[in-house]
């Protein structure tokens, strides 16, 4: 099972953090701390495994973004570093091109989106068109309540005028 | 893209990334978190729409690294927000903020509950999905049955019901008695036919989980997963959507060999079939492509396969052609699958018979060993470790220490302890281990623990014929600029003993031998020097005619150091210096050192006892354990233990010991003794078991005399490791048992009351490890009986003797252990009633001549029923005032507890599942804890424990236990009481129970006496 997510910048600077085991906040501080110095350490052609506290941290560079993942001693490596890709892949099929900036005033939605791909460290689901759908159907409700609580107001303020 | 509509947000986030230092920062962050915390503190003012924006702020400035420390309540709050957007941010900040510990989510329970049961399936899906990811036990009880419902109803759309699979997942996880084994069987089996392939990879991780513990009932769901998986890897029958670069969902095709792999075997022919005819399309099919998310997929399922492979013993054709495939991978360019290949390899050893065509891989792998990644040295390392035997340890052993001088700090400490065990168990000969250790020392002294010099010592005390090489060895060592420490230990201990062998040989006189190593004096520290005044002493006894310049110079030293302020040297040089004035007498009073009794390694038996506690349901990792050192080394010093010490005839003084300076664990009860004092001595044979790895094997110096037995027996007794408490796990069987465990059967069983999986005995011949699973009144053991040696341990016989509380099914046990294979019998528990009463296992069995019987207790006692409860003031108060007295309500003032702190009693109370609720006693120096008792008379009973003490004596205190049956209330109090008053206890014989070992003076509660007690006005209270 997938312990933790974490997304960090090549600055080591947090963009995306998902517990799925119960860290405590100081826990999740020091982890965070200690991953980065190590992943942002390794050189370009290493493998993307790193053995961690009797952990495997599974972790991918894009662009200047590190996602990693962290799993479990006997748990298939190369399946992990794919669920990354799907992932980056649907980001990148959401916001079109994905970049860092992206992530950083979208955070939220990068959430969202991870939600609908693990659930309780596990994958959920791996088509990437359904994954796309279901985002859009939330965007869509959103969007429907925003309007009409602007129709609402529009409403009162055109009643007390 | 624009942050939909929430531009503060925005704004927020913009700052932060102008912020040019970390100082600007903060002062952004606390200018934010003072604004967020005002809005927060006049809710009413606040729309649902600034909530959401402030909550949001919250969660960005917690990801940056800073205490969020409020504002977790108007979180929560938000799932409860009548409309999806804010219902939305709620649930996801919630779950991102909180852990399952944290006391909000509690409030949420009734929330999401409600939305998981209502109609709305967006609500269902937010609610799911946070259960899913943080959900912990509570919600494991109250919602497990909802969320079943739905996974199973077959009006909910897909995408609730995968949310649903691995919600349950996530739940099962934290309590298996949500999921009841006999009702989910056919379920499961029903989901596996989903076509959904959403649904289905979901379903398939939750069968995962529930195989894992539990393969024999669900046998119905195996050919249904040879069936998806056939659709998949062969009929390739997915969706397009499915497909990833062009391979049918590699994650559920991994996902359903691993389920496969925790099934023992597979019975049916026709299903093994279909299985073997899909797994070598996988084997021979998967090719090497250029993209590499392609590549990464389908390896991902060829490693899967090849694990599936191994688990299923296939045929030795396929076999080798899983190690061909893994030969190609570790010579590839691709550092991932370098990686695997290198990792699974080490798993297939472990597996199969296959070592000889590993080997021929040998060059290539210790390649690896330098490979620029330390990720890839790791696994070459663990690799070169495994496959490692008699015929290639030299070339091995001797990478390792070549590889030893450039490795990087983070991996010395691992290289040389492996370096050193592989050394000690396939050594060719002992001239090479001696070379290799010292070696080893020489490269990289920081990292070589003491067990590996004493082992060292060990060996050459032990054989003559090395002593002389040894000796002339640590001798040219000396030559050599900055030595580490534990070399000028080593060499000084070896060259005091037996520098006089080499005496004719140039640069070997006694002068000279004290010359260079006395040059090492100065830089050294205490414990070293406290060596060199021995080796002294013992070079002076050796020089004869004593040569007289160098008596003054030896004396001399001596003189110095009878005032030193450690009064360790300060004893060893008066003794040494009253000693050797004796003349002639010297000699027997220093002579050589007597042969250590034979004994296992202090470094393998580590190893081993690491890799049963490491074991897990996984069947590859339990036949690991099969691996048994080799008695390579044993074999060449097969000394007759009991033979009497060679120099014990005149001996009339004890020569001081040197433990204290050897093992920092024992207070050395020889050391208080008066300086000087001599201790007759009767020579007699030393029973050698009694001197156990505790005092080290530099604390018999001189012959072991009862002086030394009641040594050890002090400490034992310090230490919880009594001769004869033992004696009464152990009771001889006909003649006494020649064979003495290992370890200390009291601390191993002490040791696994609190934890559920460990070595419950070991002798020379056989490791029996337990591990232990716990549901309600009902408990499943499995007993690993592992034959150590080479020969087949014959007779093999274990019998239950259980108590009248306990209904004990051991499984048959097969007579024969063959030579280094481990059996496991399965035990079925079940608690009929309360009672402190102690399961003993009576197991014999039979090596060479020897007939050895133990008798031991099991790990099964009143503790293992207890579940930890976390319970509230409103639910304790009225349970706690409604069990009003005796018999259900028992007090008692326990006396001669074993002090410990308030934090520490806590903790035992928490590891003997008696969870405490920490504010339910308004006064700090008491404990409230709450568990429930299951059993078949009782059923879940709740108890509740109150421990009042006394600050200013923490030997005494006063204990209160209450629950609904007085025999439990009685028997749970004592079982308190037991474990306060000396930790651990000493053993007691089977039933009937004796009275606990220290009696505690117990006191009425009702009588008037109760009332001076400072424990009765703390009562008051509640």
């Amino acid at each position: 099972m997938i312990q933790f997510v974490l997304l960090i910048s090549r600055q080591g600077k947090v963009r995306l953090t998902k517990w799925y085991s119960p860290y405590s906040q100081k826990e999740r501080t020091k982890v965070i701390r200690e991953l980065s110095g190590v992943i942002l350490a390794r050189g370009p052609k290493l493998c993307n495994f790193v053995e961690w506290r009797g952990h495997k941290v599974v972790y991918k560079r894009y662009a200047s973004l590190y996602f990693c993942m962290c799993i479990d001693q006997d748990d298939n490596e190369l399946e992990v570093l794919e669920i990354i890709h799907h992932y980056v892949e649907i980001l990148d099929r959401y916001f079109g091109s994905v970049c860092e900036l992206d992530l950083i005033f979208n955070f939220h939605k990068a959430y969202y989106i991870l939600d609908e791909i693990l659930i309780a460290g596990e994958l959920q689901e791996s088509s990437k068109k359904t994954v796309a759908r279901l985002i859009a159907a939330q965007d869509s409700l959103v969007e429907t309540a925003k309007e009409q609580a602007s129709s609402i107001s529009n409403m009162i303020a055109q009643a007390t005028k | 893209m624009a942050l939909s509509g929430m531009r503060g947000l925005s704004v927020f986030i913009s700052d932060i990334r102008n912020c040019q230092n970390k100082d600007q920062e903060r002062l952004r962050v606390d200018k934010e978190l003072g604004n967020v915390r005002t809005r927060f503190k006049n809710e009413k003012g606040l729309t649902p729409y600034e909530k959401k924006k402030y909550v949001w702020k919250m969660l960005y400035i917690y990801m940056l690294g800073y205490d969020v420390d409020f504002g977790h309540m108007e979180a929560v709050s938000l799932i409860s927000a009548p409309k999806y957007p804010e219902k939305q941010v709620g649930y996801i900040v919630t779950s991102c903020l909180l852990n399952e510990n944290h006391d909000f989510l509690r409030l949420a329970i009734n929330t999401v509950r409600n939305d998981i049961i209502g109609r709305n399936e967006t609500f269902q899906c937010l609610a799911l999905t946070m259960v899913g990811n943080i959900g912990g036990r509570e919600f494991a009880e109250s919602l497990a049955p909802d969320v079943q419902k739905l996974l199973l109803s077959s009006s909910c759309r897909p995408l609730v019901r995968k949310k649903a699979a691995l919600c349950l997942l996530r739940l099962y996880r934290k309590n298996p008695d949500v999921v009841n084994v006999d009702g989910w069987a056919d379920r499961m089996a029903q989901l596996l036919d989903e076509r959904d392939l959403g649904v289905l990879t979901s379903s398939m991780s939750l069968l995962v989980a529930l195989v894992s513990n539990h393969h024999d009932s669900y046998w119905s769901c195996l050919p249904k997963c040879v069936k998806v998986l056939e659709r998949l890897a062969r009929n390739q029958d997915v969706p397009q959507e499915y497909t990833y670069y062009g391979i049918p969902s590699p994650w559920l095709q991994v996902k359903t060999m691993r389920a496969l792999q925790y099934f023992p075997t597979i019975e049916d022919p026709n299903t093994r079939r279909s299985l073997f005819e899909v797994l070598q399309r996988i084997l021979m099919g998967t090719d090497v492509v250029k993209n590499v998310n392609k590549n990464n997929a389908s390896h991902a399922v060829l490693f899967e396969a090849l694990a599936l492979v191994m688990h299923l013993d296939a045929e030795k054709e396929m076999m080798s052609q899983c190690v061909a495939l893994l030969g190609k991978f570790i010579a590839v360019r691709e550092p991932n699958i370098r990686y695997l290949g290198l990792e699974n390899m080490t798993r297939m050893l472990m597996v199969t018979d296959v070592q000889d065509i590993i080997k021929r891989h040998q060059a290539q792998i210790i390649t690896s060993l330098k490979d620029p990644d330390i990720s890839i040295r790791r696994r070459a390392l663990d690799l070169l470790y495994g496959m490692c035997d008699v015929s290639n340890a030299k070339d091995i052993v001797e990478e390792l220490l070549q590889y030893l001088s450039t490795a990087d700090f983070a991996m010395r400490e691992e290289l040389s302890l492996k370096a050193a065990i592989l050394a000690e168990k396939f050594a060719p000969d002992l001239s090479w281990y001696v070379d290799v250790i010292l070696q080893l020392i020489d490269k990289a002294g920081d990292f070589v623990s003491d067990d590996i010099w004493f082992r060292v010592v060990q060996f050459v005390t032990n054989n003559e014929d090395l002593q002389p090489y040894a000796a002339a060895k640590a001798r040219e060592y000396l030559d050599k600029p900055a030595l580490h420490e534990t070399m000028v230990k080593v060499s000084a201990y070896l060259l005091g003993e037996y520098s006089h062998l080499l005496a004719r040989r140039p640069g070997c006189s006694p002068k000279e031998i004290f010359n260079i190593i006395h040059e090492k004096l100065p830089t050294v520290s205490p414990s070293t020097v406290a060596i060199l005044l021995s080796t002294y002493a013992k070079i002076l006894m050796h020089s004869q005619p004593t040569d007289l310049e160098l008596q003054n110079q030896i004396w001399a030293i001596f003189n110095k150091y009878e005032s030193c302020i450690d009064v360790e040297l300060q004893q060893r040089a008066v003794e040494y210096f009253a000693l050797s004035r004796k003349g002639a007498a010297l000699m027997d009073i220093l002579a050589e050192m007597p042969k250590f009794p034979e004994r296992q390694s202090a470094l393998i038996k580590k190893a081993e006892v690491a890799e049963v506690d490491s074991a897990e349901q996984s069947a590859i990792k339990l036949r690991a354990q099969q691996q048994q050192p080799s008695n390579a080394l044993v074999v060449t010093d097969q000394i007759p233990n009991n033979s009497p010490p060679s120099v014990g005839q005149l001996s009339l003084v004890k020569v001081p010991s040197m433990s204290s300076s050897v093992d920092h664990n024992s207070a050395d009860p020889g050391l208080t003794q008066p300086n000087g004092t001599l201790t007759k001595v009767d020579p007699q044979p030393t029973s050698p078991d009694l001197l156990g790895d505790l005092l080290g094997p530099l604390a018999i110096e001189g012959p072991p005399g009862p002086a030394a037995q009641s040594e050890q027996n002090m400490v034992g007794g310090l230490e919880g490791s009594p001769g004869a408490g033992d004696e009464a796990a152990i009771v001889p069987f006909g003649e006494p048992n020649t064979v003495q465990p290992i370890g200390n059967i009291a601390e191993r069983f002490h040791a696994l009351l609190l934890k559920d999986s460990g070595v419950l005995y070991e002798d020379p011949y056989i490791q029996i490890g337990i591990k232990a699973e716990w549901r309600g009144h009902q408990g499943r053991l499995v007993l690993f009986l592992g034959n150590k040696n080479t020969a087949a341990l014959a007779s093999v016989q274990a019998i239950i003797l259980p108590p009248a509380h306990l209904k004990i099914e051991l499984s048959l046990v097969p007579e024969t252990i063959p030579p280094r294979a481990q059996v496991q019998c399965p035990l079925e528990v079940t608690n009929l009633g309360p009672s402190r009463d102690v399961a003993v296992l009576d197991f014999s069995y039979k090596f060479g001549s020897n007939m050895v019987n133990v008798k031991l207790r099991l790990p099964a006692l009143l503790n293992k029923f207890l579940q930890p409860i976390n319970i509230s003031a409103e639910e304790f108060f009225p349970q706690w005032r409604s069990l009003s007295g005796p018999p259900l309500k028992l007090q008692e003032v326990i006396r001669g507890v074993r002090p410990m702190s308030l934090v520490e009693m806590a903790n035992l109370f928490n590891s003997y599942r008696m969870m405490v609720c920490p504010g339910l006693d308004p006064n700090p120096n008491n404990l409230v804890a709450s568990t429930t008792f299951y059993s078949e008379s009782t059923r879940a009973m709740l108890c509740l424990t109150r421990i009042e003490t006394d600050p200013a004596d923490r030997t005494q205190l006063r204990m209160t236990v209450a629950s609904g049956d007085p025999t439990l209330t009685f028997e749970l109090k004592e079982f308190i009481k037991e474990q306060l008053v000396s930790i651990p206890t000493a053993p007691r014989a089977p039933a009937p129970t004796p009275p606990a070992p220290a009696p505690p003076v117990v006191q009425p509660t009702s009588s008037a006496a109760a009332l001076n007690d400072p424990g009765a006005l703390l009562a008051g209270l509640l």
